[in-house]
Formats: structure tokens, sequence, C-alpha cells
């Protein structure tokens, strides 16, 4: 058993952030092989950012697949670029803040929306937008124990304790969408 | 032992201070930047040397002299700046300093393109400067295998008294994957190798002509220098006992394809897909890119084999030429190429496996 | 009358070994300066050279303790190797003006400015000697080079290269001077020079350069007693000796 999972977005969005949480969890908790590979070009900010995470039961081979059994995307420009690769009946999770669902030209996907842009600014801190999708995905794919995943966000916040609470508030929010559209 | 979470550069700058690696000169370039940027935070954690040099070429040179002391050094780079280490490389090889250095390949030639690919093969195994010297070079495929060798390298280098090159990529470079570390060497440890150079270290010795240390990277006299070229002619052969292959379900295969590093890694996974298929392909993977493994090809049944697939991230191919040489016109080799810093896609090597096949029958 | 032993030749120059170099050159008498200092300071057993390219790296085959040949001009990259892993060597390059200030001035600045601690031993003539009389950065105006058959002139080739002022415009380096060895004074001052740098390496004070200002007689195409009237005549005046930076 192998999954796939590409998060794409702005640089800036967290994006980065997000990925390597859900591997670093999931070395940390479970048996499994895992891989986190960023997309790395010149510019050190702006532009797009996206990053790949593969968890295998087997020993991973590329860790950038050709076919994403999920996507997340945070922006619109991701959503184009990114939507091709998803596998057939896959699943699709979007930040519907900016990301107009209506441009999903296919009808086979499983669809997770979440407005995270404005969920975070509601909790006054933007920055928060990619653990609102953390919770949510981690919240509808139960890929991984949540209490796990938070541990490792508790971790490398170890040095800021003040961002703890706002970043529990959003990490559990995002579980709440999660598991609600999983219903 | 317990495994954590690492990105290849920062676990093989870990593996090297492991290993007793208490001298580290970089100069900053993509993708391998957090190489020196780890060894800054962490060499003063054990009592050994950082230094960002101000350029590539003074880099390795620091290494030259650090190494010439008896220190257990390393650098690092991709590419373009293996090109510029080359000066002081070869002075290393030349006088016999050890000294153990990556290459986290891009795309090239001249500055080429910043993400992964393997294109400095040829380069790396057959003439890394000038003067027709040879080192050993180890090709990893996965973070832990870059950490394994990274270890195992300097024990390599102190043994010959010749530099390792680790030859890796842009992927091994910024991939984070679980890793188990190996060891840590004692102070003490440390200090016994760097005491066990003392003979030959340029340290400070008692004034005699005898007892001096003369790290000599060439020869006045043309018959000495003979005699050296002569030395480390046999010091290459007798690495023939180093060459190291994986044979993955190659016993019963049809078609065998040959990649090293990370494209060998996604043709791992490609066979195993293909095999679910019922397709009889197997892989054969240089470990050691130099010693080429030319041994792993003997263990094949010619008499199954119809034909190779040779998979790599560069055009032209180039370890190519090696598995030529291999194969002896015995059987056809195809090839699947990508380059210019795109990732070797599973699907195209399934593709092209499936289509061989097709042709065949 | 009992015999009294006023002079010895010193040790780290290899009893049994003829030196290579041309007549009226410097080197020789550098060379033994070092090995003087080095004996009265008794830092013999404790001292790496870090040879450059060049004539300078003829001096392998006569001195008696440890040395290394840099890559040309990377001389200071490689004591900067040598001195940091083993603090307690003392570490001196010894370089020429094409090693040190053409193909090595990235080396020369870069190491001045970290203030590394050990010594620049710099011989200055002017020209490439054993590739055969090339232009050299600190060539004087008009001179003749096998590369600058009219001579070095301004327009095409720049003006000649004054490395301890250059140095001087860094915050870090302990110790700046320039020298010759035209006359026995200047070569007593030489020697002296050199044995503060030595002291001062050996104080952890950083990066100091003796800059020693020398004949090429063969390249200059002169006998050795004109090569010194021209050192003094057209060198000197281009050069002028003396502390430029002496940070105690």
């Amino acid at each position: 058993m192998e999954t796939n999972l590409c998060v794409a977005g702005f640089g800036g969005q967290g994006v980065m952030t997000l990925g390597k949480f859900l591997a670093t969890a999931t070395c940390e908790s479970t048996d499994k092989n895992v891989t986190f590979f960023p997309s790395y070009g010149a510019e050190q900010r702006g532009g797009t950012a996206n990053c790949y995470v593969v968890i295998s039961d087997d020993q991973i081979g590329a860790p950038l697949g050709d076919v994403m059994d999920d996507l997340i995307v945070m922006n619109g420009a991701s959503l184009n670029k990114f939507l091709k690769t998803v596998k057939p009946n896959g699943r699709l999770f979007i930040n519907s803040s900016i990301v107009d669902a209506s441009e999903i030209d296919r009808t086979d996907l499983t669809v997770v929306s979440a407005p995270v842009t404005e969920l975070a600014l509601e909790m006054g801190n933007a920055k928060v937008l990619n653990v609102i999708m953390l919770g949510v995905y981690v919240g509808f794919t139960e890929v991984i124990d949540p209490e796990i995943v938070w541990a490792t966000v508790e971790h490398k916040l170890s040095k800021k304790p003040k961002l703890l609470p706002l970043n529990r508030q959003a990490f559990e929010k995002g579980m709440e969408i999660g598991r609600a559209h999983k219903k | 032992m317990a495994r954590v979470f690492m990105k290849g550069s920062e676990a093989v700058a870990e593996a090297a201070v492991r290993a007793g690696c208490r001298f580290f000169a970089g100069y900053p370039i993509t993708p391998q930047n957090e190489v020196p940027e780890y060894f800054a935070r962490r060499m003063p954690e054990v009592g050994g040397v950082f230094v960002q040099g101000e350029s590539e070429v003074a880099s390795v040179n620091m290494v030259y002299g650090a190494a010439s002391a008896g220190t257990r050094s390393m650098t690092s780079s991709s590419s373009p700046g293996i090109s510029l280490k080359s000066e002081g490389i070869s002075y290393c090889a030349s006088a016999r300093i050890p000294m153990v250095y990556c290459n986290f390949q891009r795309g090239g030639p001249g500055v080429g393109a910043i993400q992964p690919a393997q294109m400095d093969y040829l380069q790396a195994t057959k003439a890394s400067g000038n003067g027709g010297f040879e080192m050993i070079v180890l090709a990893p495929s996965t973070v832990q295998e870059a950490v394994d060798m990274t270890y195992k390298a300097f024990d390599l280098a102190d043994r010959d008294r010749n530099p390792v090159l680790i030859l890796a990529d842009g992927v091994i470079a910024t991939v984070m994957e679980p890793v188990e570390l190996p060891e840590m060497k004692s102070p003490e440890e440390v200090k016994a190798i760097k005491d066990g150079k003392k003979s030959w270290a340029c340290i400070g010795h008692k004034i005699d002509y005898k007892n001096r240390a003369w790290i000599e990277p060439g020869q006045w006299k043309t018959e000495i220098q003979q005699k050296c070229n002569e030395e480390c002619a046999a010091l290459y052969e007798s690495w023939k006992k180093d060459a190291e292959a994986e044979l993955y379900q190659t016993e019963d295969a049809e078609i065998i394809i040959t990649a090293y590093g990370i494209s060998a890694r996604i043709a791992k996974s490609a066979v195993d897909i293909l095999r679910k298929q019922g397709v009889k392909v197997g892989l054969l993977r240089p470990i050691t890119v130099h010693p080429f493994p030319f041994y792993a090809f003997d263990k094949i049944d010619f008499d199954k084999v119809k034909a190779f697939l040779d998979v790599e991230m560069s055009i032209p191919a180039q370890m190519i030429q090696d598995v030529d040489t291999a194969v002896r016109g015995r059987k056809p080799i195809e090839t699947c190429l990508c380059s210019g810093g795109n990732i070797m896609s599973r699907e195209a090597i399934i593709e092209k496996v499936l289509s061989m096949k097709e042709q065949e029958v | 009358m009992s015999e009294q032993l006023i002079y010895k030749r010193t040790d780290y120059i290899q009893a049994d070994k003829v030196a290579g170099f041309c007549p009226g050159c410097m080197h020789g008498t550098v060379m033994k300066l070092i090995g003087e200092v080095l004996e009265e300071m008794n830092l013999v057993d404790k001292s790496v050279c870090t040879l450059g390219i060049g004539c300078c790296g003829l001096q392998m085959d006569y001195m008696a303790c440890d040395n290394i040949t840099s890559p040309h001009g990377r001389a200071c990259a490689v004591a900067t190797g040598i001195k940091r892993s083993n603090p307690e060597s003392l570490v001196y390059t010894y370089q020429g003006d094409g090693d040190l200030a053409s193909i090595g001035l990235a080396e020369t600045m870069s190491a001045a400015n970290r203030g590394e601690n050990f010594t620049t031993i710099f011989i200055n003539n002017g020209i490439y000697g054993m590739t055969g009389g090339q232009m050299a950065p600190t060539t004087l105006i008009g001179m003749k080079a096998t590369t600058a058959p009219a001579g070095r002139n301004a327009e095409e080739h720049g003006y000649p290269m004054h490395v301890c002022e250059l140095l001087d415009k860094l915050t870090a380096p302990h110790f700046l001077v320039r020298t010759s060895c035209n006359t026995p004074a200047n070569v007593m001052k030489t020697k002296n020079y050199i044995k503060k740098a030595f002291q001062y390496q050996m104080e952890g004070k950083g990066y100091s350069l003796v800059e020693i200002v020398t004949s090429c007689p063969t390249n200059w195409g002169l006998d050795s007693l004109k090569a010194l009237e021209y050192l003094e005549e057209k060198m000197l005046p281009e050069y002028p000796l003396g502390v430029v930076r002496d940070l105690g």
C-alpha cells in the first residue's frame, strides 16, 4: 500500500511545512516508509511551492510519483497545474477561499473544500491556514493518528510556545471540517 | 536503533561527523546548501572546524590542507562547483591525501539547471581532474545509503590514502526520509585516527630529511613521478574487490534495467509493478560506479536475457558506456532517459519495458 | 688559540643539497633567514611550510622541515586548513607575486580578511620566474616581460599592484610589512620582521604578511649587481620599504 500526496500553493502559504509535519509524524509514529520531497526553484520567496509526501508499507521508489492519490491545493494556479496528476477517483482538498471549485473539470474525484484563508484570518493570524488544512486532511483521511500529528506540530513550535494555543485551535478546526466531510 | 526523519544533505553531514570528520570547508551552491549550514551548526559541538571558503577552489584546498594535517576532512558541492574542486581533488589524489567529498548532481552542462540530474557520471568515474587519477565512487540511491556510504567513505579514504567521492544527486540532497544513523566515534577514537597519521601528516616534525612530512602532489624527477603513478595504478587495480552491485529480480529476467542512484531506486519500484503484471524484468544497480561492477554482469544468464534497458537522468546517457563494455555486444541496450533537472518517471520506465516486450513478440 | 663557533649554516637547509636558484636570486637568502629564525625561536619541530607554485616551490627539495606544495595560488587556503585543524603548528605560506597576487589573490585577501592565524612570506620580484619572465601583477610600468614585450603599459595592463597597501584596507590583518634583502642591513631587518611575524602567530594574533622585494637577474636580463641597482633605482621607489601595519 502506497499513498502519494502532493501539496501545492503560493510560496509563503506554509505548503512545505504542512507536508513536513505529516511526513515527520508518520516517521515518528509508524514503521512505514515515508519521504518528503520539496520541489525547489531558484526563488527564495514568491512563485509556486509544492512538495510531495509518499507513505508506503514497502520501499519507496520515486519520492514523487507520476500519479497522485491525494492532492491539496491552496491556490487556483496549483489546481490548474496539478489536477490532471490525480488518479481516477482520487481525493482533492481545496482552499475554497481562493480556489474556484467550479474549475474542477473532473467528476470522479472526492472533493473536500475548506475556506482556510478566511478561517485563518478569522482566528487572527493568516499564517495558520496550513495547519487548518493539515487538520482537514488528517481528519478526513485518518492516514495517521491526529494526536501524533499534533505532537509533531507542538515539537516544532516548542521554541515559540505562545503560538501553540492558536495552532491547536487551527488544527482542531480543520479536523472538524475534515470529519464532517467524511460523513 | 531509533530512526530519525532527516533531509539527505543533513544526514550526510551528520554521518560524516559520526565517522570522525572534524574539518569541513564548503561554498554555497544549490541543492546542497544544507550541508555547509549543518556543519556550521554541528562542528562547534564536537570540537571540529567549519570554514566557509571564498570559493569552491579555496574550500577544496582547505580540505587538502586539513587532511594533510591528519584530520578527517570533507567538502561537498554540486556539479559546476565540483568542476572547480577538480584542482584540489587532483592534488589530493597525487599527494595521496585521504579526503571525502560529495557531489549532489544537478542538471548540466554549464550552470545547467539547479534541479536533480545525473549528468556527471563520466566526470566522476573517468576524469575528476587532470592526470588520470582514479577514486572509489559510491552512488547512493536512498538517504540511508548516503549515510552509510559517507560513514564508510572515510575508512576507504584512510585505507587507500586517496579521495573518495559520494556521487549523489539533488533528490538525495533535498528529500527527507527516516534514517538510522551510525555510531558516533568517541573523541578518543577520533584522536587515535588522527594520531595514526602522524608519521606523514604535515604538522611539524623533528628537523631531519627522513623524518619530515613532505606532502608531494608532484615530483621533479620523472623516474620518481613514474614510480608514483605505477603505485597508484596498482592501488586502482586492487579495487576490483571493492566493486559492488545490487542484482534485483535478475535470475529469470528477460529485460534487465541498468541504473544507479536515484534512477535505480525509481526503476526498482517499476520492476515491482511490472513483476506483478508478470513481466520478467530485473535491475542491475551499480553501488560503486567506480570501480564499475563488471563482475555482476557475469552473474546474469545471457541465454534468458533478451535486452538491457539503461535508465539515467542524463541526456546523452553516460553510464551506458560502462554497460556497453560489460555487455560486449551480446544483447541490445536500449535507453530510458530524462535530463535538464527532470526526475525520472516510473511510468516512463514501465512504458518503455512494455514496449520492448511488445517488439520481441 | 681555541676555535670558537660564531656562525653555522642553518639545519633547516639540507646539508647535502645544493640549492638550484639562479645566481643573484634572493630565495636562498630568505630561506636561510626563515631557518635561522625558526631555530632561534625553537619552532622548527612545529613548523609547516605551505609552498606556492613557481621558483618558491623549488625550496621543498632543500628544506628539512615539513612542507606541502599547494596548487598555484592556493597556499593561503591550504594553510587555513592546516592551521585550523592543527592550531599548535607554526604555519607559513611562501609565495611569489604571480602565485599570491594574481591567481591566488582571492585566497590571499580572504585569508587575511578572516584574520587567519598564520604568516605569509611574499617574494615580490615583479616577474614570473620559473615559467620564464612573464608579466606579473607587480611588474613595473615599462618593465619588459615575455608577455609584455614592449614593456608594461598602464593603458593595457593597469598598474603595479601594492599588496601590503591592499591588505591594509582590511580590518583583520595584524602585521603587514615590506622589506628587502638588497643590503646586509636590510637582510637583518627582514630577519627581524620574519621573527616578529612568527612571534605574533605563536601569540595567536592573526594574519601577518612579510613582503620581500627581491631581484630576478635571470628574467630581468641583468647580471646580479645590475639587478641590485635596478631593484634600488626602480623597484624600491614603486614599493617603498617599511611597516605598513603593526597592531603590536
